[in-house]
């Protein structure tokens, strides 16, 4: 490729696009709501796997006592806990300090004892720290095996349900993604093919005269190349502005959700999807090309 | 410079459209290549700058084979030849100026040397004053002659006419004809197909007559008979 001849490409291709304005409107919206699906999902994901991180990296875990567990083996089972290896601390919460938290959140005038028939139903819990994130795991195991425990919690147990839904999620999104990826192929595709048709005498008569297959092939390349980038652009832009206001939203209302806040990571989304929108393209044109354009 | 060797068109697998020809012209040539409608003039003309390929048979361009060239060669053989059409073939989307520069462009010439070889050309075939008009708006000589000075702007060595004088008036079609015969002057390899009689018979150059696909006749100052 000729530097001097750069010019005579781009405005070839967008004299094109120009001419089929309607069809390329076409092209470039089903690219941007593709590009868009595809941007959520991956914040999706990118938020997920940060949770996830996060919960991997915590080292609390729950054990909960049955409750007819009488007071002194609860105790007796607090000492067999802290005499396993790899722990830090174990704290045990009593069920009248789960009451008390009851009572703080709901209020005191409440008669919740009352209404659950005057004994308290919760168990006692111990919330047992390991030294390491590695640790917990097999601290978990070990305190499932007590008789006396009936439920085990802990990050790394609700990061595999959170995967698993992820898993689903993953699935009917990517056939979505790639329907919508195929319908954006296809119209690129056709609308590189009318501006095919439109100058066919031109192209027959740039090939009599010994246009080069390059010279011929790169204003339609461009086309398909920015009507695929065009609609990611578009896709980006409304993730960029949706993104950042909803973590605006989200750290002053429900400030316990942990979002991915490091504007490097959403660029890196946003740079991907920028460059498969014009893959996508280039990939349509080159399909329209093989197909009518005989160079 | 060019030479056919049992060279055979076949389309379709049924048109027999050019049998067994063997033909060699030299650089500087004026070559008429006469016979009826159908007798295989344009296939000949179409062969040698590959907008055909040979059935059977090599066709040589300054002593080399053009059967097996890459794309890219066949592009720089076209830019070697210059194709005026009966029709024409130029756009009527831009003027003649620009469809004379389009070949350059196309061709990826500096903006420079388009700038300075156009009005050249467009001098030398006589259409100087039409180089802002749009093709609709020339005559039939005229767009002719716009066919050709897209067909030399750049020199080429050979230039193929395919009927260049078919639809034109007999005081045109000698108006182009004064032309061709300049461009062959200047070293300019000729061949012209044609079935206009009183052209060939007072150019008296060399002629190749195709009957029915066969060359029945090759003569040096040739005229046209009318075998019945
Ligand atoms: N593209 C083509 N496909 C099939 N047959 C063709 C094609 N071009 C020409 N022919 C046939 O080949 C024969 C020679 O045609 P052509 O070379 O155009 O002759 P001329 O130019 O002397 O009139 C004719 O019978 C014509 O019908
Ligand atoms: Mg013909």
């Amino acid at each position: 490729m000729k530097f001097r001849t750069i010019g005579y490409y781009f405005k070839q291709a967008f004299k094109s696009m120009r001419r089929n304005f309607w069809m390329s409107v076409a092209a470039v919206s089903t690219v941007a709501i593709a590009a868009f699906l595809v941007g959520i999902f991956a914040l999706l994901v990118t938020n997920v796997n940060f949770m996830a991180t996060k919960l991997e990296s915590d080292i609390e875990v729950v054990a909960f006592v049955e409750v007819d567990v009488p007071r002194s083996e609860v105790l007796q089972l607090e000492e067999q806990i802290r005499s396993l290896p790899g722990i830090a601390s174990v704290t045990l919460v009593p069920k009248e300090q789960g009451l008390e938290q009851m009572y703080a959140r709901y209020g005191r005038d409440r008669d919740l004892l009352g209404a659950l028939g005057g004994d308290n139903p919760l168990p006692d819990y111990f919330v047992v720290k390991a030294r390491e994130p590695d640790r917990v795991g097999r601290i978990a195991g070990q305190l499932a095996q007590i008789p006396q425990i009936y439920k085990v919690d802990y990050g790394q147990q609700e990061v595999e349900r959170l995967f698993q839904v992820l898993g689903w999620v993953r699935w009917a999104g990517s056939a979505l993604i790639l329907l919508l990826v195929g319908a954006a192929v296809f119209l690129i595709a056709t609308t590189v093919r009318l501006t095919v048709f439109a100058r066919r005498r031109e192209l027959q008569i740039m090939k009599l005269v010994g246009a080069s297959d390059w010279f011929i092939r790169w204003p339609f390349f461009l086309e398909g190349f920015f009507l695929g980038a065009f609609g990611a652009a578009l896709a980006c832009l409304a993730l960029y502005f949706g993104y950042f206001s909803l973590l605006d939203q989200v750290t002053t209302n429900i400030s316990f959700l942990a979002l991915v806040t490091d504007r490097a990571a959403v660029y890196e989304i946003l740079w991907k999807l920028l460059a498969g929108g014009a893959a996508v393209g280039a990939l349509g044109s080159i399909i329209s090309m093989r197909r009518f354009l005989k160079v | 410079m060019i030479q056919f060797v049992n060279v055979s068109k076949i389309y379709n697998n049924k048109v027999v459209a050019l049998r067994d020809i063997n033909i060699k012209i030299e650089k500087g040539e004026f070559v008429f290549l006469i016979g009826s409608s159908g007798a295989g003039k344009s296939t000949f003309v179409r062969l040698i700058f590959k907008e055909e390929e040979p059935s059977r048979g090599q066709i040589l361009i300054a002593n080399r084979s053009i059967n097996r060239l890459k794309k890219k060669d066949v592009s720089i053989l076209r830019r070697n030849i210059g194709v005026v059409f009966q029709d024409y073939s130029l756009l009527n989307d831009r003027s003649v100026y620009d469809n004379v520069a389009f070949a350059l462009e196309v061709m990826e010439y500096p903006g420079k040397i388009i700038r300075q070889r156009v009005p050249e050309v467009l001098e030398m075939v006589g259409l100087a004053g039409k180089a802002d008009c749009l093709p609709t708006q020339l005559s039939g000589g005229e767009q002719q002659r716009a066919a050709i000075a897209r067909a030399i702007v750049n020199g080429p060595q050979i230039l193929l006419a395919d009927e260049p004088t078919g639809n034109l008036d007999p005081d045109t079609a000698w108006g182009i004809m004064e032309i061709l015969n300049d461009i062959n002057r200047r070293g300019t390899t000729v061949i012209m197909a044609t079935h206009a009689v009183d052209i060939v018979n007072k150019m008296r150059k060399r002629l190749i007559a195709l009957e029915r696909g066969e060359v029945v006749r090759d003569e040096e100052r040739g005229v046209y008979k009318d075998e019945v």
